[in-house]
């Protein structure tokens, strides 16, 4: 029904021109506020909304087609209409935008700032940048919490372990938690600032280190973009290493959560294995690639190719670990004292998963069947054979296994492209370019569906912006650790692992 | 499990053999003003231990990952004496990565403020040494020196774990050389 009305809302429009494989379409502020309605009440996913000047775009799929498409509202002085009074999701990227752009979004429910921490001498600074004098950063209206026995702990931005920094306000009644409030943007760098006006070296340099751990997925989503806005395929030699390269990215990163999940339960000898698990695929890619998390080896119209010995170093590396991972995967089956911890724990609703529109494995372990690389395929998804696989228990345990079996079915995807790699070069010539195109590309991170979006002007970078699939889990997290022991907090947010750089750009 | 464990007895370990400190730790390694720091206070230092308190100042993430495989079994940086600890309040060593965000600044100093003295500053990675890709933004300071009296820098984008351990030792080795008369 809403669906419907979405798709009603976006159709017979004429497309903006030059903007590839998805349709944008430019709407007025009426279209704007209605399709918030809509997704409001689930007639589709967001999956990005961002400024740029003078406008903000909004990236959404209508339920069940199988394109997306973006739309564009037009700034009206400096205000657009908040979409996320209607579909929460919405409302720390809008938050982020009215940061950064200076853009208020009418009628938003939470006012407070999010990236701006006051301490950039200047408010709106990829608007009008009007100077504002600086703020003690410490100072944030959390929300109140009352009621009879709770105390407050709060946590970061600095933390324990060697992590990213955030802060998490956690409101506990002895040792539950009756809910947790999370501050983020400490590691705002300003991204979309550094992905204006640039030139494809170095915007793609940028984009491979928006989450250092998906840079590989990233890199990958950028060439797409790229490639789309300027009507151009990667060579087949190219597309199959690209794959190579994501599969190792998600296996690596898989290993070491795997790992990590059971260390903060105290079950260090899964973390050890795990850990050697691990740095024996980075060790392999680095023989096969030359880097040891492959960073900045794709790049818009193919990829560095691979060293003559990689088919080897790669085929040995996974004949090395296959058997001992099954084992190590038959240790945690048949250890009740660590399922004690991970079942039932951070559990999350399929409801929540659905209308977050959460990706990777915080959405396949409650049910939400998505995944970028079967659903928006892309080469060389396109051509390979792999399962999805979901989980509907929503808690922490659902969220291992998912990675469990996403680990095996990526090592069983690398030993077939391995095995039969195209010859041929590993990239194409960029085409003279003139005249505006834009691109964007979805790709599968480890942990989530990422999307790029750029805007090319005669060969330049105009605009470009990265959207993370953090941004969809974080406030889950929220979710997930209410009514669980602080003490299980750990397992949770390993369990998640959002990113902070790839959230806070 | 009791397989497992009882296997592991009989198996070789896979870590990996030290790398040499003394020497100039490999051609990407520098070090930097490690000796003014070092010299003033030769008498109290860290003997053959350290312990490191990591602080995120704005980095990707790949830095992280590099150093948190220092743990792992196969570069296992505690058979040196090195440990990460979670409070400033027991470090020896600060160990900084990213271009430090605005955002980050002040909880970075008052970390720094946070550690006892004698400390030691390392900047870990091409941001905070003040070459990463982030330098030139309106939310970044750009290198860590701008902020903290920095003893050491190990670039590397992200700097590999064997390059942080070889710039670990090296402070160790160049810390306890001056500590003997």
């Amino acid at each position: 029904m809403s669906a419907e009305r979405l798709a009603a809302l976006i159709a017979d429009r004429a497309p903006v021109s030059g903007h590839r494989p998805w349709p944008r379409y430019e709407i007025d502020h009426d279209t704007w506020i209605a399709i918030g309605q809509a997704l409001g009440e689930g007639g589709g996913d967001l999956l990005g909304l961002w400024g740029e000047k003078d406008n903000v775009h909004l990236a959404l799929r209508v339920a069940g087609e199988a394109v997306p498409c973006v739309v564009t509202v037009r700034v009206r002085i400096a205000d657009f209409p908040s979409i996320g009074r209607f579909h929460a999701p919405a409302i720390r990227l809008e938050r982020a935008v009215r940061d950064l752009y200076g853009f208020a979004p009418i009628g938003m429910l939470d006012r407070r700032p999010w990236l701006d921490h006051g301490a950039w001498s200047m408010r709106a600074p990829l608007g009008s940048r009007p100077p504002a004098a600086r703020r003690d950063p410490g100072t944030y209206d959390f929300l109140p919490v009352k009621g009879e026995g709770l105390h407050q702990i709060p946590v970061g931005p600095v933390h324990a372990g060697i992590i990213e920094p955030g802060h998490f306000r956690f409101t506990a009644n002895g040792e539950i938690v009756a809910r947790l409030e999370q501050r983020l943007g400490y590691v705002h760098k300003g991204i979309d600032g550094l992905l204006t006006d640039t030139d494809l070296e170095r915007a793609g340099r940028i984009m491979a280190r928006v989450s250092g751990d998906s840079t590989v997925a990233y890199s990958f989503a950028f060439s797409l973009a790229v490639e789309q806005a300027l009507e151009l395929e990667a060579p087949p030699r190219a597309q199959v290493l690209r794959g190579i390269m994501a599969e190792l990215e998600r296996t690596a990163n898989h290993l070491g959560d795997f790992g990590a999940i059971c260390n903060d339960a105290s079950f260090s000898l899964i973390h050890a294995h795990c850990g050697i698990f691990r740095e024996r695929v980075l060790a392999a890619s680095e023989r096969a690639f030359g880097h040891r998390l492959m960073m900045d080896r794709i790049v818009p119209g193919g990829c560095e190719d691979a060293s003559p010995g990689a088919p080897r170093a790669i085929q040995t590396m996974l004949e090395e670990i296959e058997q001992p991972f099954a084992e190590i995967v038959r240790l945690y089956e048949d250890t009740p004292s660590l399922q004690d911890r991970t079942c039932h724990t951070g559990f999350v609703s399929p409801d929540l998963a659905a209308q977050w529109a959460a990706g990777g494995h915080v959405g396949r372990a409650s049910g939400r069947d998505f995944d970028t690389r079967r659903d928006f395929p892309y080469p060389p998804y396109d051509n390979a054979s792999f399962e999805v696989p979901l989980f509907s228990a929503g808690d922490v345990d659902a969220r291992i296994w998912v990675r469990i079996r996403e680990i095996e079915q990526s090592m069983a995807m690398i030993k077939t492209w391995i095995a039969d790699l195209p010859a041929g070069p590993s990239r194409a010539e960029l085409p003279p370019l003139a005249g505006v195109r834009e691109g964007i590309a979805m790709t599968e991170a480890f942990r989530g569906d990422i999307m790029a979006w750029v805007r090319i002007v005669d060969g330049r970078i105009a605009r470009a912006h990265a959207r993370d699939a953090s941004w969809f889990q974080w406030p889950l997290l929220e979710a997930a650790i209410e009514s669980n022991i602080v003490a299980d907090f750990p397992l949770c947010n390993k369990s998640f692992n959002c990113s902070y750089s790839g959230h806070d750009l | 499990m009791r397989t497992l464990l009882l296997r592991s007895l009989f198996l070789k370990p896979v870590t990996v053999p030290p790398p040499q400190p003394d020497t100039p730790p490999s051609e990407d390694v520098v070090l930097v003003e490690l000796g003014r720091a070092l010299e003033m206070r030769a008498r109290r230092l860290f003997g053959r231990s350290i312990a490191i308190r990591e602080i995120d100042a704005g980095s990707c993430n790949g830095c992280e990952l590099e150093i948190h495989a220092l743990n792992n079994a196969v570069y296992d940086v505690e058979r040196f004496g090195i440990k990460f600890v979670a409070s400033p309040r027991h470090a020896d060593v600060l160990l900084v990565t990213g271009p430090v965000t605005h955002n980050m600044r002040a909880a970075l100093e008052r970390t720094y403020a946070a550690t006892p003295d004698p400390k030691w500053v390392i900047a870990a990675g091409d941001c905070a040494a003040g070459c990463g890709v982030f330098a030139e933004s309106y939310a970044t300071v750009g290198s860590l020196s701008a902020v903290l009296p920095v003893d050491l820098t190990i670039p590397g984008c992200p700097p590999k774990p064997i390059d942080l351990l070889k710039g670990l030792l090296s402070l160790m080795e160049q810390a306890t050389a001056k500590a003997t008369p």
